[in-house]
């Protein structure tokens, strides 16, 4: 069978007969099975895939289908399905069975979409290379030697290797995007607010949204378009209207174009990635757009705002895994005291652990002030800087990542080195502005460079458009 | 910033969890270096900035409040590591 890039191309073989659903989930359960080692899934609903394609089938042959019938897709391990596994690749969640479903999980499913399993991620999402899940990480296929990016590992290469149409990942301050980059696929995270967040388990509520990994910028816009909108279980859920966004993806206008100045010149930036970024930016003026180089006073404040904010919300919104009401308890305790400790230091991993610890002390009485509520500042200086700049310029550009795909176990020494993967792509998750990586080349190694583009809230319509244009007009062949 | 092992068993005990002396160490060191790297912030000046604490825009956002059950007793207990047929089961508390 062929390799699909699209819902479209997919439903156009699916109308004239070449193909039917059952035969993509076929084909997708074979590619899971060969690829096997990728790890790439926890697990796989096979039976219940091949009993839903056939279900379509027939929706589709009655003319009743949704608008994402002939869609295979893969969730990452942190979105609930009712009455299957969710543990958010911990140990701690060991025979967890969701009691209801994810809002987005649920609105893609009453169109009809395809679930073919449940994907590897980092513990709680809280990583950039997927090497913190309690099942081992999932490889990049390029080469099995380097990780996939993180959080949302898996579900990038499982898009990558064609073992899906399409994932749902979660991105907190990259984690779509960045493994994106790694994987040459396309990364989406929303503006925060626009997807509900009932039914995504919680890592640092005020920066967690549920985001895409495609293959196309028109799957990345369609399936926005079925999972956004107000909801009745998230009163923080945005209550703006839902554009038809996978009917506004084509646009000849001329753009107004940022890039900040200091992410090129930056130390750490591979010269490939710095190369492409220039060579990105002459073609975009070759098109007539106007791209302009800009200061971003705040660079060297980002990550550590980040760090401290995430990790304090980390450390509250998992107090709830105590070993009373589900997952895993340790056998070990002797009162009840002790079964909070021993059940969560045998169930939550080191990474896990040490932004619990963090958390727990930026938020400790001597140092609420200091480092918390410090955060909280510098947020607002961050944020208002990128929504200043995105008022005098449509978009601004800067690369995904400072690296392309690293080794496995190359970070494990140095704590801090992990964290400075995330340098690019936490701007936009603590400014809550709409980013995308689209792949745009490779280095000499044939290893994927993403450019991330943001874009003001609420106007992911223009950021799709914008998409397009670089994939058809400004990279290289 | 530089904190000690008592701080870090304080932490520890705070967060309900247990280290080991081995990880002790590994964690004072981490958490030291990960602490110093935060300290980067002091160099901002921000006296004149509110603490940004919501993201969304939207402002109480209310619904007519209808009593159902999301989920049976049955269901509610099903995950537990531990219950009886109407409990959470823990270990004894008060003597």
């Amino acid at each position: 069978m062929k390799r699909y890039n699209s819902l479209e191309e997919v439903r156009q073989d699916i109308d004239t007969g070449v193909v039917t659903c059952r035969d993509l989930v076929n084909y997708y359960l074979q590619n899971i099975e060969r690829k096997k080692h990728l790890n790439a899934y926890l697990e796989v609903f096979t039976e219940e895939a091949l009993q839903r394609a056939d279900e379509v089938d027939q929706k589709i042959a009655a003319g009743t289908a949704g608008r994402l019938a002939g869609m295979v897709i893969g969730i990452k391990d942190v979105l609930a399905y009712k009455d299957h596994s969710l543990q958010s690749s911990s140990k701690i969640l060991e025979g967890f069975k969701s009691l209801y479903t994810a809002t987005a999980v649920q609105r893609l499913l009453d169109e009809d979409v395809i679930i073919i399993g449940r994907q590897n991620c980092d513990e709680f999402a809280m990583g950039a290379s997927n090497e913190t899940s309690a099942y081992g990480p999932a490889l990049n296929e390029i080469d099995n030697s380097l990780v996939p990016g993180g959080s949302s590992g898996g579900s990038a290469v499982a898009v990558q290797a064609d073992l899906c149409l399409a994932s749902i990942g979660s991105d907190t301050g990259g984690s779509v995007r960045q493994p994106a980059a790694f994987c040459d696929v396309v990364g989406f995270k929303p503006t925060y607010s626009r997807i509900s967040r009932y039914g995504l388990i919680a890592y640092a509520s005020s920066f967690d949204q549920i985001g895409t990994l495609t293959r196309s910028i028109e799957d990345a816009a369609l399936l926005l378009e079925v999972m956004a909108g107000a909801d009745e279980f998230d009163s923080t859920a945005s209550q703006r209207p839902v554009a038809p966004y996978s009917q506004q993806l084509q646009t000849d206008k001329k753009f107004r174009i940022g890039y900040i100045r200091d992410t090129l010149e930056s130390e750490g930036l591979d010269p490939e990635i710095r190369e492409t970024m220039l060579g990105v930016i002459d073609r975009l003026k070759a098109e007539e757009h106007t791209v302009e180089a800009v200061d971003f006073p705040y660079l060297d404040f980002i990550v550590p705002s980040y760090y401290i904010l995430t990790t304090a919300e980390a450390s509250s919104n998992l107090s709830r895994y105590d070993g009373v009401k589900y997952g895993y308890r340790s056998p070990d305790a002797t009162d009840l005291g002790s079964m909070y400790k021993k059940t969560r230091t045998q169930g939550f991993g080191h990474e896990v652990k040490k932004r619990i610890m963090l958390g727990t002390f930026v938020l400790s009485a001597d140092y609420y002030d200091a480092y918390y509520t410090k955060a909280q500042r510098v947020r607002r200086l961050i944020k208002e800087k990128t929504e200043e700049l995105l008022r005098e310029y449509d978009f601004l550009i800067l690369p995904t990542t400072p690296t392309t795909a690293f080794p496995l176990g190359g970070n494990d020494a140095e704590p801090l080195a992990i964290y400075l993967a995330d340098i690019f792509t936490v701007q936009a998750s603590l400014a809550g502005v709409p980013a995308i990586s689209v792949p745009v080349g490779y280095d000499a190694k044939g290893l994927p460079i993403g450019l991330q583009v943001l874009t003001r809230s609420f106007e992911e319509a223009q950021l799709f458009a914008f998409s397009k244009v670089v994939n058809e007009k400004i990279i290289l062949a | 910033m530089n904190i000690d092992i008592q701080t870090i068993r304080k932490l520890a005990h705070l967060a309900r969890l247990e280290f080991d002396e081995t990880k002790e160490q590994e964690m004072l060191q981490d958490l030291n270096k990960i602490l110093d790297w935060m300290d980067k912030l002091r160099e901002l000046d921000t006296s004149a900035v509110e603490p940004l604490t919501h993201m969304s825009e939207e402002v109480n956002v209310l619904r007519e409040d209808v009593a159902f059950n999301a989920i049976s007793h049955e269901e509610g207990l099903r995950n537990a590591p531990k219950k009886d047929s109407d409990y959470f089961r823990v270990p004894k508390v008060l003597d």
